[in-house]
Parts: structure tokens; C-alpha cells; sequence
């Protein structure tokens, strides 16, 4: 098992040193001059140009300034923002209980939904509930997110006037933003209406997000439970008698949930990748937002220190799911 | 034992045999037919639109489609906030979407197909500088990844398919060195060898052919990952830029009239979702048809 976690975590070291390196190298080969861009429409003189490139290090050879980022990123610095002067790290940092907060509500809203969804279809294997399920996990998996949380806009905001189209709370709403999340911090914040309205403004963001999750997790609770069903165990199961649920929600779903919580660990990439548009659509101040607003204004170290701590975290969260998987399946430790 | 053989039934021609299983799959083969409509409208755009797909009509400016009150004829699905004919330029758009799933499938497919062949061959330390730089590619969440990637090269629909090209390839690399490692091992590979066939003609044509399968349905998933992630750049800004009909572009132009103006907004993403449900229902049906394991003889 160490060397099992060794050598999982040895492979871990070049690849963090080469997503800095992708991350350092984007960032010189991106169109225009940092600090032209810097200075914006007033233009600079060639002193203070010289000047601004020597305190930002731009003048020193490329593999010197790479060190220094490489070395202030293990030290947690990863440069400060063009725009707000603000140090990356704490930029991020303000704006990841947000995508934290509705990521984990689209996963929850996944898993309750697509879990139970894929036990029916299964253990109704051609019927017709297994083919209506089915099809529209099938639906919702090919789902332009995009598109879908305009047309969720359209009827729950435009028509039905429910939810709100943008945002984390009502401006009437004042309080500390103590955790950073908001369901949190309203409810602790004892104004009455704000969970509500917390609630509400989260409510089609989580539904977006969490359409291809639930999707992918409804097909493969599906197919990893036609797998265990077709064992011999639940064969004996049968025989002794036991009641349906017994068998399907206790002996197998038990047995499919090996490969199912794989794809949920797994998963997080593509939560991270839902979040650019969904935030962007429903103006949720997380990352994915500033990210995309970053790029847009040509916010260099953002987009730079961005990339890598988003890289970083899904690498983290894999290598966990990889350990994790050889704790419960010693099979695949001996590959 | 002639007599015998020839008596014998004939082995179907492996198109029979694939189509015997594919058909199988009823959602499979209505996807086929929507796929190949797409196709048509691709191939034809410019034939079966009614007007140019840029041509402004001033005039009418978002009409409703032709069954909602104050809709005509004239523009069936109706018209954009600039008078544009939405039926002329969802067509027009159907040639975009198949030129991008295209050119990434194959961009994407060839280069991922060669890495992968040489890292199954290659030395170990070759392979495994190859894969962890396949490792690092698949740390970025692809959409991320290829949105930095045209803000570097600059926002377009060529870009956009270069960034998406480069973002999908790890998995054809992983995917064809692991089916290249296990074939290897097998006897066939073997005796080629013994019998003194060249490194490319191992790589080539004794193992890449029975590699084959995976890869193929591989290319149908990516066909539809590239054109949903095609629209979702041009929905950002960072795709096809407008005037350019591309579904995604139409999106995003079409925003700040969802609650005014709903086809302009439900038709382009109608469309994605179409095209893209009808290749994903394909791409099961190629993996049922072209596993082994599932087919049942």
C-alpha cells in the first residue's frame, strides 16, 4: 500500500511542476504587453517603463523569472492582480467559498437525483421506465448548459417570476460575510427572509451545474448496478428469499457504488468547467466568473495564478479518488 | 472437407456484421438519420436556406415564428433583433457545428492516435514523459483550458477549434496506448515480429487496426464534445465572432432578449441540443456494436 502511495504521489511532482510551467509560459505568450496593458490608455515613458519591467521582473532571462514564480508559488505567493492590486491567493480565496458553496449544492442535488435514478432503470432493465430515464439522462448529458440556464431563466424568472436571475442574495440584505457561504452566513446572520432569499438565488445555478453531473451518475449507477446484478451473489441473495429492496438497495447498490463514487471524485473537473458558464450566466461572483472576466480584461496574474490553483485542486481531488479507490479495491494497487 | 467448407454459411463482411448489431439500437439508428440530416443541411446550407443568412430586414425586425400571432410565412422561426431570417441562419449555422466537429475529430484523433501508437511502443521513459505530459493537459478543466488558449491566440472560430483540438487529444493518446499495450502482448503481434516485420509496419498495420474500435467511438463522443464546447466559447465571446451564424454566437447575441423574444434564444440552443443528442445516441450505439464483450452471438 506505501509503495502504492508513493508512487501515486511521485508522478504527482512533474505534473505540478508542468502545470506551473503551462500556467508561467500562457501568460508570456499572451498578445500585448503586460505592462502596456498595465498602464492603459495614458500611455508610459520609456524610464518608467524600464522602471515598472525591473519591479516586476520582466527584464531578467526567462528561466530566472520562472524559478522565482515556481519558488513564490510554493510559498503560497502568486503575484497580485492588475486590476485590484490584490494579491491572487486572496483574491481566490474571497471567491472560492462561492463556487465551493454551489458546486457542492449541484453535487447534492445530483446524487439524490441521479442515484435513485439509475437503481430504478436498472432493476427495470427494459422497461419502460428504464428507457424513459434513460433517455433523458441521455438528454441531459448532451445539454448545452449555457442554453439550458436561459431557458430556466425564461420560465422560472421571466414567466413565472420565482427566482431571481442574478446574484447570491437581495441587495436588502446586509451582513458580515463571515464563511463565505452564504447559506450559511444568512441564516447565522438571524435576518429574517435572508436564507429565503439565499436559497432562491441559488436555486437555478445548483439545477445548471448539476444537470451533467446527474446525468453521468444516473448512467453509470445504471450500468454499474446491471454488472453487480448479474452476480452470483445476489443470485444466493434471490434464492434465500429476500425482499427486492433488500436485495437491490442493500446487497447491490452497496457493490455499484465502487465506480459511482469514482465518477463523482472524478467529476470535479467538470464542475469547475460548468462553473465558467454558469457563473458568468447567473453573475455569481465565484471563480469561474472571475476567471473569464480576468481573461477579458487582460488581467495577467489572475488568469496565471488562476489556472494553476484550479489545475492543482482537480489534481489534488484525483490523486485522492486514485488512493482512495486502491484503500477499497486492492486489484488495482498491484498494476 | 471441401464440400464442407464450401457448405458452410458465409461469414457476413464485417459492414454487415456491424450493421446487424448497430440497427439493433433503435435510438442509435434515429440518431443516424438526424446526423445525417445535419449533414444535408451542412452540405446545402447555402441551397435550402430561404434568404442570406446576414441579409437585414429592417422591417421586421423580432417577428415571432410563423404560428405565434404577428408571425408570416415569410420567416418561419421568425427573426432576430436585427431582422435576420432565424431559420436561413440555423442552417447556415449546421454548416459551422459539422465543420468544427470535423476538423477537431480529425486534428484531434490523428495527432492523439500517433502519440499514443509511439508511447506504446516507445522506450518506458519515453512513455512516461509523454503521459505525464497527457497528465498535465488533463489537470486543466478542458472548457478552462481552451478558453485561456484563445485569449492567447486570439478570439475566432479557427482558434476555438485549435484550442478544443489540443484539449480533447490526451484521451485519444490514453486511449490508444492502452488498447496498443494490451494488444502487444498478443500472439499475432508476436509472430509478426518473429517473422520480421519493421517497427511502423508493427505500429501501423499489425496492431493499430485492432485498436481501432475504442477510438471510433472515442470520435463520435468527441464530434459532439467539440461542437457543444465550440458553442460554449462563441457563447462567451471567444468563438465565432458575430455576424457569423455559429449556434453559440447566436446565443450570445440573443441574451438580452430571453424575456422579450424567445425564439431567438430557444432555437440556436434547440438546434445544439439536437445535434449533439443525435451523435451521443450514435456514439452508444458504435460501442455496442463494436464490443466485442457486449455482443451476443
Amino acid at each position: 500500500m506505501l509503495k502504492y502511495l508513493a508512487a501515486r504521489l511521485l508522478t504527482f511532482v512533474p505534473t505540478f511542476v508542468g502545470v506551473t510551467l503551462i500556467s508561467f509560459a500562457f501568460i508570456r505568450v499572451l498578445p500585448g504587453d503586460p505592462i502596456i496593458v498595465m498602464a492603459g490608455e495614458r500611455g508610459l515613458t520609456e524610464e518608467r517603463y524600464a522602471e515598472l519591467s525591473a519591479q516586476f521582473g520582466f527584464d531578467r532571462p526567462i528561466h530566472i523569472q520562472f524559478w522565482e514564480y515556481f519558488t513564490g508559488v510554493l510559498q503560497g505567493d502568486l503575484g497580485q492582480s492588475f486590476v485590484t492590486k490584490r494579491p491572487v491567493w486572496d483574491e481566490f480565496f474571497t471567491l472560492f467559498p462561492a463556487t465551493l458553496e454551489l458546486s457542492i449544492c449541484a453535487m447534492i442535488f445530483a446524487v439524490v437525483l441521479g442515484l435513485p435514478a439509475g437503481v430504478i432503470a436498472a432493476v427495470n432493465r427494459g422497461k419502460f421506465f428504464d428507457r424513459a430515464l434513460m433517455s433523458t439522462a441521455l438528454v441531459g448529458y448532451s445539454m448545452p448548459i449555457f442554453w439550458w440556464a436561459l431557458l430556466l431563466i425564461i420560465v422560472f424568472s421571466g414567466n413565472l417570476q420565482w427566482t431571481p436571475v442574478s446574484g447570491r442574495i437581495d441587495l436588502l440584505y446586509y451582513f458580515p460575510n463571515a464563511s463565505g457561504f452564504m447559506l450559511y452566513d444568512a441564516l447565522a446572520s438571524g435576518q429574517s427572509g435572508a436564507f429565503k432569499s439565499a436559497v432562491r438565488h441559488l436555486l437555478l445555478p445548483t439545477i445548471v451545474l448539476g444537470t451533467i453531473p446527474l446525468a453521468v451518475i444516473a448512467r453509470q449507477t445504471r450500468s454499474a448496478m446491471l454488472e453487480v446484478l448479474g452476480e452470483d451473489y445476489i443470485r444466493t441473495a434471490r434464492a434465500k428469499g429476500l425482499p427486492p429492496f433488500r436485495i437491490n438497495g442493500i446487497h447491490a447498490l452497496r457493490n455499484a457504488l465502487i465506480p459511482v463514487i469514482t465518477v463523482i471524485g472524478l467529476s470535479v473537473g467538470t464542475l469547475l468547467a460548468g462553473a465558467i458558464l454558469t457563473e458568468t450566466i447567473f453573475s455569481w461572483p465565484g471563480i469561474g466568473k472571475w476567471m473569464v472576466d480576468s481573461i477579458f480584461r487582460r488581467d495577467y496574474p489572475v488568469v496565471q495564478g488562476g489556472l494553476l490553483l484550479i489545475a492543482v485542486m482537480v489534481m489534488v481531488v484525483n490523486l485522492t479518488v486514485d488512493v482512495l479507490y486502491g484503500v477499497i479495491n486492492p486489484k488495482i494497487r498491484k498494476r | 472437407m471441401t464440400q464442407a467448407a464450401t457448405n458452410a454459411p458465409e461469414r457476413p463482411g464485417r459492414l454487415s456484421e456491424f450493421w446487424f448489431y448497430f440497427r439493433e439500437n433503435r435510438g442509435a439508428v434515429i440518431g443516424l438519420y438526424v446526423f445525417i440530416a445535419f449533414a444535408i443541411f451542412a452540405a446545402f446550407g447555402p441551397i435550402l436556406a430561404p434568404y442570406d443568412p446576414t441579409e437585414q430586414f429592417r422591417q421586421n425586425t423580432l417577428q415571432p415564428p410563423v404560428w405565434q400571432e404577428g408571425g408570416s410565412w415569410a420567416f418561419v422561426l421568425g427573426t432576430d433583433p436585427l431582422g435576420r431570417d432565424m431559420l436561413s441562419r440555423l442552417i447556415e449555422g449546421a454548416r459551422y457545428s459539422f465543420f468544427v466537429g470535423i476538423v477537431v475529430v480529425t486534428i484531434a484523433a490523428s495527432g492523439g492516435i500517433l502519440v499514443g501508437l509511439i508511447s506504446g511502443f516507445a522506450p518506458r521513459w519515453l512513455d512516461a514523459i509523454i503521459m505525464r505530459i497527457m497528465d498535465i493537459i488533463l489537470a486543466f478543466p478542458s472548457l478552462l483550458l481552451a478558453l485561456v488558449l484563445v485569449a492567447i491566440l486570439g478570439p475566432s472560430l479557427t482558434n476555438a477549434m485549435i484550442a478544443i483540438a489540443i484539449v480533447l487529444q490526451p484521451h485519444y493518446v490514453r486511449l490508444t496506448r492502452a488498447s496498443v499495450l494490451s494488444e502487444r502482448q498478443k500472439d499475432y503481434v508476436t509472430a509478426a515480429k518473429v517473422v520480421g516485420a519493421g517497427r511502423l509496419r508493427l505500429m501501423f498495420i499489425t496492431v493499430l487496426p485492432n485498436c481501432l474500435a475504442p477510438i471510433i467511438v472515442q470520435g463520435a463522443l468527441s464530434f459532439s464534445t467539440a461542437i457543444l464546447d465550440a458553442a460554449a466559447l462563441g457563447f462567451l465571446g471567444m468563438g465565432a465572432q458575430p455576424p457569423t451564424p455559429e449556434w453559440g454566437t447566436m446565443l450570445a447575441e440573443a441574451r438580452e432578449f430571453i424575456l422579450r423574444a424567445w425564439w431567438v434564444v430557444t432555437f440556436p440552443g434547440l438546434a445544439i441540443l439536437v445535434t449533439v443528442l443525435a451523435i451521443n445516441l450514435m456514439g452508444d450505439g458504435l460501442r455496442d456494436a463494436l464490443d466485442p464483450k457486449l455482443k451476443r452471438s
